[in-house]
């Protein structure tokens, strides 16, 4: 296993200023009893909604934080003891902010990283060679970070946090804000690094077009624990979200009726019913053609934002 | 050849300061002129007499000028140290999570920073000063070499005392009032606004006994020739011994803020 985390716990103790001089001491359980394992080559998808936790366990497992109970192993090193040979085996990239050096080239800040992971002359070379032709970012790095695109910093980043051939890959929000196109071009570099090199991946993120694109399993954070940790096909049939039938009537009128489905929303001539996902759809539409001129209908699968949505609320 | 991985720090800071060499202009200028102010003050004070705490008229042009070049390098009127902004930011988790000695990381990008002030900076307004008054100019590179080394000293000593106020970013929202509070105390134990020479008896051994003496005192008195042979050795262990003694603080503290981080910003 690469990440093993036993009864993993982190509690802070806040100091609020309640009068003139009086405070008062709260803690705050930010992650409790968390269990999780990840084995090598695993592409893991770590959600949940802001505040879950997801940020202060990830710090745990890179070494920036302290865990205040059980158990964690990474890589087979204690983090927080272990925090220098650990940095060596961990890559990290943010995608709300940069973990490049503002005011250097991309090819200085190459070279620091160079010198700071003691990564050998050849192997540097090879890796640097290798993700600037993936990333594409030859013409790039000659330019100081503060004046790269959010994409291509994001590449620089990637590649930044890839040099010193890392066995685990955290990932923070890495497609956030980037366009079409750049997100594609992360998500594939992502997925073949994956498949080819074997890196462990962590990704955390609120687009869940990232999860559906890249993971199989999904761990879903809330309240500092995990609520969900298996497949994502399964996590989409456990948690039964309606399907929506779309229909175009010949003409307007007033909310259909009929039976196992409700009406969710009327925009002319357009109604959308809900209905559960194990219900026929078939005999559904045929329901409605049989009582109503029928012009056209479509089907939407609840999307994975809508059943995460049901997991949290649940 | 390949450059040991802080002195690589050091230089790609150092080459972050050329990049921003314009911003350096305003200091320049501000420097020179306050030095010219100065120097017209201690020129009237030393009328009225010729010698005050073994520093006659020369020698305290010399400390005024020298002083105003050292405001660059020790950053005796700002911080300088960018912990705070990347606390608030965040952005420091990226400093935490490096396979590098966090203090010494800070330290080396200060030596860069003041390796290109005394280039950038210094020069000018003690240039301004000789051409303009009576300064005592060293003839003898030995006593440059001397200089040199009591300068290094001195910005150890500087990082050190400006890196335990900044560390404070870890504790304090807002750490500007501990920043500028030792800001304060440089400007004022440095002997920046008025000569140490001038500090009365025992105000005058207390500043001389305190670490701030490293930043302005020291490096003038050498600079003069006033120190030599075991005087210069003891005034070197001065310096050095502050520096060990306040890089010690600033490693406990680092250790302290390791244990109880708090991320700004998620």
């Amino acid at each position: 296993m690469l990440i093993e985390a036993e009864n993993l716990s982190k509690t802070y103790t806040l100091h609020r200023k309640t009068g003139r001089l009086k405070r008062e001491r709260t803690t705050v359980e930010a992650v409790r009893d968390l269990n999780l394992s990840v084995a090598e080559g695993e592409l893991l998808g770590y959600i949940g909604p802001n505040g879950a936790g997801k940020s202060t366990s990830i710090k745990m497992f890179t070494g920036i934080l302290s865990p205040s109970g059980g158990t964690l192993r990474v890589a087979g090193l204690e983090p927080i003891r272990d925090r220098k040979q650990l940095a060596r085996r961990i890559g990290v990239v943010f995608g709300q902010r940069t973990t490049l050096w503002w005011d250097l080239p991309l090819r200085d800040s190459f070279a620091l990283l160079h010198r700071m992971y003691a990564i050998p002359d050849t192997r540097f070379a090879h890796n640097l060679k290798r993700y600037v032709d993936l990333l594409d970012l030859e013409a790039l790095l000659d330019t100081p970070v503060r004046q790269l695109s959010l994409g291509q910093r994001m590449r620089g980043d990637l590649t930044a946090a890839l040099l010193h051939d890392p066995s685990v890959l955290y990932l923070d929000e890495p497609t956030i804000g980037l366009d079409v196109t750049s997100k594609a071009v992360v998500r594939e570099f992502l997925a073949e690094l994956n498949r080819e090199q074997g890196t462990t991946i962590v990704l955390t993120t609120h687009d869940l077009d990232d999860i559906e694109r890249l993971c199989r399993r999904v761990v879903v954070i809330d309240h500092g624990t995990v609520a969900y940790d298996g497949e994502l096909a399964v996590l989409r049939s456990r948690v039964a979200a309606d399907r929506t039938l779309v229909v175009d009537l010949a003409a307007p009128g007033p909310p259909l009726e009929v039976p196992g489905a409700v009406v969710t929303r009327v925009d002319g001539p357009r109604q959308w019913l809900a209905f559960p996902a194990d219900a026929n759809a078939a005999e559904l539409v045929s329901a409605v053609a049989a009582r109503y001129g029928l012009v056209d209908v479509s089907i939407r699968e609840p999307d994975i934002e809508e059943v995460i949505r049901q997991l949290y609320s649940s | 050849m390949t450059v040991p991985l802080y002195a690589l720090i050091a230089r790609q800071s150092f080459r972050r300061y050329v990049a921003y060499r314009g911003a350096m202009l305003g200091g320049i200028v501000a420097n020179t002129v306050f030095g010219i102010i100065k120097a017209l003050i201690v020129t009237a004070i030393w009328r009225q007499r010729a010698v005050i705490g073994g520093y006659d008229l020369a020698d305290v042009l010399t400390y005024t000028f020298v002083a105003q070049a050292m405001i660059g390098p020790m950053s005796v009127l700002t911080n300088n140290l960018d912990i705070p902004s990347r606390v608030r930011s965040g952005d420091i988790g990226t400093d935490l999570f490096r396979p590098v000695d966090f203090q010494a990381y800070w330290l080396a990008q200060d030596l860069g920073r003041a390796a290109f002030s005394v280039v950038g900076r210094s020069v000018p307004p003690f240039v301004a000063g000789a051409l303009l008054f009576r300064v005592r100019v060293p003839l003898d590179p030995r006593v440059w070499a001397a200089f040199a080394v009591a300068v290094a000293l001195g910005v150890l000593v500087s990082f050190a005392l400006r890196y335990l106020a900044a560390m404070s970013a870890f504790w304090l929202l807002d750490e500007k009032g501990v920043t500028g509070f030792m800001n304060m105390l440089t400007m004022f134990f440095g002997g920046l606004t008025v000569p140490l020479v001038l500090f009365p008896g025992w105000l005058g051994d207390i500043a001389t006994a305190l670490p701030w003496a490293s930043l302005i005192l020291v490096p003038v008195n050498v600079f003069l020739g006033k120190l030599s042979g075991a005087a210069l050795g003891g005034a070197y262990l001065f310096e050095a011994a502050w520096a060990v003694a306040l890089l010690a603080a600033g490693r406990l503290v680092t250790i302290r803020a390791r244990q109880r981080v708090v991320m700004q910003g998620g």
